[in-house]
């Protein structure tokens, strides 16, 4: 008896990375061409930002303690709106089936849904960083290299988990309630140290201040990313 | 009542070691009969069950390259599951399946070997048919994937509409467009799901021919249809299913078949079932 597939001269092996690269172009051409997420997510990220700016008192809360918090609150916010859609799509004609009818791995399928969600993530973050700078007249100065690799950093873990909790989600008809609720805990790990590590930098206080945050950060980043890599192809068992 | 069925089925009996995509297969020599071809697909009492039912029962079933099995049934008779199940989608709850002897859920590379069709298009709708195809040649790992693109398009009749966002789409056309996404990578196991659902006359033609010649080529196909004229005129195998197992299996090609028979026999069947 055979004990492997007949092989196939004109087809390549499965590539990791070549793969996740390949879903992640698909989906981000996808959401480039409809531009459904990534309005509603700009549109809630610079609407939050407005309305924290007329609600704060700068008399009674300096702008570098304020921010931090408000900054993480809107990436968290409207990174779920793109994850929402991140596997509604797939979902819409059971184009998830095709995937996984495919050779691309479990793995790499979990990699290129990351890796779109956070380029997703990161082009919000892009408008709202800047917007909460302005509004809050932040003087970030030579910091903005730290505070965009703290932001990365957070993202990527952010991403991880709540792709995770978006695949567990699609299945159900209540997705749109469920990814919060299931995602949000998860984040507080991640959100916590990055916001911390963010208000050091913005308070214009010595990087080695920021370092014990950011060693935590990084810790979850890998716990996090690795697990749910991990856990990802058992959620797509029916 | 006599059927257009596939007379003397012939399929290769060792095949080379490149399998081209469905729009360069040619109609292979001929003399070697479907059931003289090696053993494509072998289950051995498979079940799937979802909680306390059993969605596919006890099934077991052996398809030699070249096979075309129709499976007929009432709706909830097991037979997408049981596709699901050969496709490598579903995990089996007892009994085996194997693919070219790699038992299911299969390695990548033996996913690559087969090919999906269902209703759902399976396709992004703000892509073009062309994204959609290529990315799902690429998916499968297919080298020359824009060529094998242009010709499985061709193939299908849908050329003309490459550019065109899959949303602007009619029913019938996204169809086809479904099928050649499916077929791009020369699958060695098409499973078909209701796949004749929204065809036109063309594309109905041009997707049996596509199928047919598949088949020459030594594919095995496993095809889900409540038509029976349809699934007959392709099928080596007709199986009726209830309550997830196979009830009747039968041997379109054999001399003395009768449709009139087989669908007064389905119809008593599906019945029994129901009442």
């Amino acid at each position: 008896m055979n004990t492997t597939a007949p092989a196939t001269a004109s087809h390549r092996p499965p590539a990791f990375f070549a793969d996740a690269i390949r879903l992640a172009r698909k989906d981000l051409l996808i959401e480039f061409r409809t531009r459904s997420a990534f309005l509603a997510a700009t549109v809630f990220a610079v609407l939050a930002v407005v309305i924290f700016r007329f609600t704060w008192d700068p008399t009674a809360i300096p702008a570098f303690d304020l921010a931090p918090g408000v900054l993480w609150v809107i990436f968290t916010f409207s990174g779920l709106l793109g994850l929402n859609r991140s596997f509604g799509l797939e979902q819409a004609e059971r184009a998830y089936d095709g995937l996984l009818a495919s050779q691309m791995s479990r793995e790499s399928i979990f990699a290129g849904k990351v890796l779109a969600n956070l380029v997703f993530v990161a082009g919000v973050q892009a408008l709202t960083l800047p917007a909460v700078a302005l509004f809050f007249d932040l003087q970030v100065g030579s910091a903005w290299g730290v505070l965009i690799g703290i932001v990365l950093c957070a993202s990527l873990g952010l991403a991880a988990v709540g792709t995770l909790f978006a695949a567990i989600a699609a299945n159900t008809r209540l997705a749109e309630l469920l990814l919060p609720m299931m995602t949000l805990p998860f984040f507080v790990p991640l959100v916590i140290p990055a916001a911390q590590t963010s208000a050091v930098i913005l308070r214009g206080q010595p990087l080695d201040d920021a370092l014990p945050w950011f060693k935590l950060l990084l810790a979850f980043d890998l716990v996090f990313v690795t697990a749910c890599l991990a856990v990802f192809p058992f959620t797509i068992e029916e | 009542m006599p059927i257009p069925h596939e007379t003397g089925a012939t399929a290769v009996a060792g095949h080379p070691s490149g399998y081209p995509p469905v729009a360069t297969l040619g109609v292979l020599p001929t003399g070697v009969t479907v059931e003289a071809a090696p053993v494509a697909v072998r289950a051995e009492g498979l079940v799937r069950a979802f909680g306390g039912r059993r969605a596919v029962n006890e099934v077991s079933l052996s398809l030699h390259e070249g096979d075309c099995l129709a499976l007929f049934g009432p709706n909830g008779a097991g037979k997408t599951t049981l596709l699901r199940l050969l496709g490598g989608l579903l995990k089996a709850t007892r009994g085996t399946a194997q693919l070219h002897g790699v038992p299911l859920p299969g390695p990548a590379e033996t996913r690559r070997l087969v090919g999906l069709i269902s209703h759902n298009s399976m396709l992004y709708p703000a892509l073009t048919v062309r994204e959609n195809v290529r990315f799902a040649a690429e998916c499968q790992g297919v080298l020359e994937a824009d060529q094998a693109t242009t010709q499985v398009l061709g193939r299908l009749r849908v050329l003309d509409r490459e550019q065109t966002p899959v949303r602007f789409l009619s029913r019938g056309l996204q169809q086809r467009v479904s099928i050649a996404r499916a077929l791009v990578h020369g699958p060695r196991l098409v499973l078909l799901d209701e796949p004749y659902t929204g065809l036109d006359e063309v594309g109905a033609l041009a997707f049996t021919d596509a199928l047919r010649e598949l088949k020459a080529g030594g594919a095995t196909l496993v095809l889900v249809t409540h038509n029976l004229v349809e699934g007959l005129s392709l099928a080596t195998r007709a199986v009726i299913m209830r309550d997830g197992a196979f009830v009747y299996d039968e041997r379109p090609s054999a001399v003395g078949f009768d449709l009139a028979a087989f669908q007064a026999r389905y119809r008593s069947l599906v019945h029994e079932g129901i009442a």
